[in-house]
């Protein structure tokens, strides 16, 4: 097992840098610069800002420093708001967007996994309609058209809940809601389809002969083989919800890193677009190596480290 | 012997988008205490719904009981709600499933899936139904240690497999046990092994067997009494020895003839030509009378009754009938 985990975090350092190296190349494919701004600056001026931070120099060379930075966790500062670091806009932004995608994600993982086995059993029946239809919902309306629509309805009309910013519970409900549902749909039809292949399979027949009751039988039997393939996206899932999505922390002025995705690219502001990278990276790529080791737990045929058990 | 188990004109339908699909057609037998009866038959006939019915395992929907009474220990299967049913399944009737490999559940432990059926109908603690299951394993011929129950079903071998759904069958002592094509997916070898475990804990623990196979050397080794089943009905019920060496109705005949001979030198296999008939719209009289050499006009129109040929020999044949009897003696 150490021997695989060893392999594992290697291939992951390479994968890292690979990241790394891409971006930073074509970031600086892209036309512009970060000072090419509407109202122009003297020459002289925006060679000291290039020679400030070491734009002036090759890109090579510049490349290299990068790396020398990032090896020491030191992501630089950001250039376009100034005397602030990369790293200290994260740690600011990165709690909250962890905070509304974590709650995020447990809503949409208990009610998807919920609908999708009511679904299944009740396969054609009335629920099933109703929970695809709330599923087919959730995938085709974009969350902004959900969250302006739940604004209007919840925090004007019915005056329940704060329209926007970050201070309670009670702030977290609606953004939570507006985020939840495209995850929850994708999640509630995987886990049908699933189910419903896994109910057909005879060793559910064999735990019905065995007299078991049917909550035993979907819970122990059905469900946890049925989990695989839902696993398989909430690696990806997590990690585009855990920091942050722009539009949605946008529509309720939540203070949380996803602007910097966006707005990074749009400024050109090199270290912040490096920053978000490296970071959504490292957390994607830590959750798919989790998502690995949920299989192996979740299905015994599945062993992590073959070679060593050969 | 007394008898443990009847079904009484057992009907069986599957509603499909085509029609109502007639399965099992008015189905009766009987099985005596600590017997070994088996239903035979080809692809289709119905068997397997039977074997089904009595353990309230037809899906439903589409399946349902239409008709007829399956009665164990004073009361009747097929009018119980789920939940009785779920009591007497596992405990007092368990079934065995055709295949080995997917019959147990590959991401819980063998351990697991013994231990769950105990304690679904005893109350036993987790460490008594353990020992009973370790117990189990040893009569079905597993040496287990308890290592052995902490491993899942892809580390055992296809034979080991079904000793393990053997296991799961008997684990409650059931007093009915009823084995759908139990060798079917295994190889020869490990086919007579199995037969041969279930002779022997017949004879430990007194179980009453149902087995269903379309498999006539099977029958051979292990059955007492034998029912015939063609298009969805029994046509023809005897012991071993009346069903081998007298059969009475032309399909049981059918089916010996096409039994491949290893014994005898140029033996010809002769397979009963046509088809069984559509069980969407079942003819009126006997289902037989289009692939039966001997048909006569009334087979077309009228289904036969019963007819007792020897003590334990029942046969559902015109040619069985009196005035048929006269007929071909008056024509010679």
């Amino acid at each position: 097992m150490t021997k695989y985990l060893v392999k594992r975090f290697i291939a992951m350092l390479i994968t890292l840098w690979l990241i790394i190296t891409l971006t930073f190349f074509l970031m600086h494919a892209l036309p512009g610069s970060p000072f090419n701004e509407e109202r122009s600056t003297s020459e002289a001026v925006q060679k000291n800002l290039e020679a400030h931070f070491n734009l002036d120099k090759p890109v090579p060379v510049q490349y290299i420093e990068y790396l020398k930075s990032v090896i020491q966790f030191d992501f630089g500062p950001s250039i376009k708001k100034s005397s602030q670091t990369v790293n200290e806009l994260l740690g600011r932004g990165f709690p909250v967007s962890f905070e509304l995608g974590f709650v995020t994600l447990t809503v949409a993982i208990l009610s998807g996994i919920t609908l999708g086995v009511l679904a299944a059993l009740r396969h054609n029946g009335l629920i099933d309609y109703m929970a695809m239809t709330i599923a087919v919902l959730g995938i085709s309306i974009p969350n902004f058209v959900f969250a302006t629509l739940l604004i209007q309805q919840v925090a004007v009309n019915w005056e329940l809940l704060p329209v926007a910013t970050w201070k309670s519970w009670r702030h977290m409900v609606l953004p939570t809601l507006a985020l939840a549902t495209g995850p929850m749909a994708i999640i509630a039809r995987l886990t049908r389809s699933s189910m419903l292949e896994v109910l057909t399979q005879d060793y559910i027949l064999t735990a019905k002969a065995k007299g078991l009751t049917p909550a035993k039988i979907v819970l122990k039997h059905a469900l946890k083989n049925a989990l695989l393939p839902v696993v398989t996206v909430l690696g990806s899932l997590a990690a585009g919800i855990l920091t942050g999505t722009f539009v949605i922390e946008k529509i309720f002025a939540i203070p949380g890193m996803g602007k910097y995705f966006v707005d990074s690219i749009n400024n050109r502001d090199y270290p912040v677009i490096m920053g978000t990278t490296i970071f959504y990276s490292t957390l994607l790529i830590f959750l798919l190596f989790l998502v690995d080791v949920a299989y192996g737990l979740l299905d015994p045929r599945i062993k992590l480290h073959k070679k060593e058990a050969k | 012997m007394g008898k443990i188990l009847e079904v009484k004109g057992l009907h069986v339908s599957f509603t499909t988008f085509g029609g109502e699909v007639q399965a099992v057609r008015g189905v009766s037998f009987d099985l005596y205490k600590g017997e070994t009866l088996a239903i035979v038959g080809e692809s289709g006939c119905g068997k397997s719904v039977t074997a089904k019915s009595i353990m309230g395992l037809i899906p439903n929907p589409p399946g349902k009981i239409t008709d007829g009474k399956i009665l164990f220990k004073g009361s009747n299967l097929a009018a119980l709600k789920d939940k009785d049913l779920r009591k007497i399944r596992g405990a007092d009737i368990s079934m065995i499933f055709q295949d080995p490999m997917t019959a147990l559940n590959p991401t819980l432990t063998i351990g697991t899936q013994l231990v769950e059926g105990i304690i679904q109908h005893q109350k036993i603690s987790r460490s008594e139904a353990q020992k009973k299951a370790l117990e189990m394993m040893r009569l079905v011929g597993i040496p287990s240690t308890e290592s052995r129950l902490k491993q899942y079903p892809h580390q055992f071998s296809g034979g080991m497999r079904q000793r393990i759904v053997i296991a799961l069958a008997l684990v409650c002592e059931p007093e009915v046990m009823i084995a759908d094509e139990p060798t079917t997916a295994l190889d020869v070898t490990i086919q007579a092994q199995i037969l041969d475990l279930f002779r022997d804990i017949q004879k430990k623990t007194g179980v009453s067997i149902i087995l269903i196979t379309h498999d006539l050397g099977v029958v051979a080794q292990v059955a007492d009494r034998i029912a015939v089943m063609y298009a969805g009905k029994v046509v023809e019920t005897g012991t071993r020895r009346d069903i081998f060496y007298k059969p009475q109705h032309p399909y049981t005949k059918g089916l010996l003839n096409s039994v491949p001979r290893l014994d005898l030198e140029n033996a010809e296999l002769i397979p009963i030509a046509g088809s069984p008939p559509d069980l969407f719209a079942p003819p009126p009289g006997c289902p037989f009378v289009a692939r039966c050499q001997y048909a006569m006009e009334v087979c077309d129109k009228v289904y036969p009754l019963k007819t007792k040929y020897g003590k334990e020999h029942h046969v559902n044949c015109w040619l069985q009938d009196e005035r048929a009897k006269q007929m071909l003696a008056s024509q010679r």
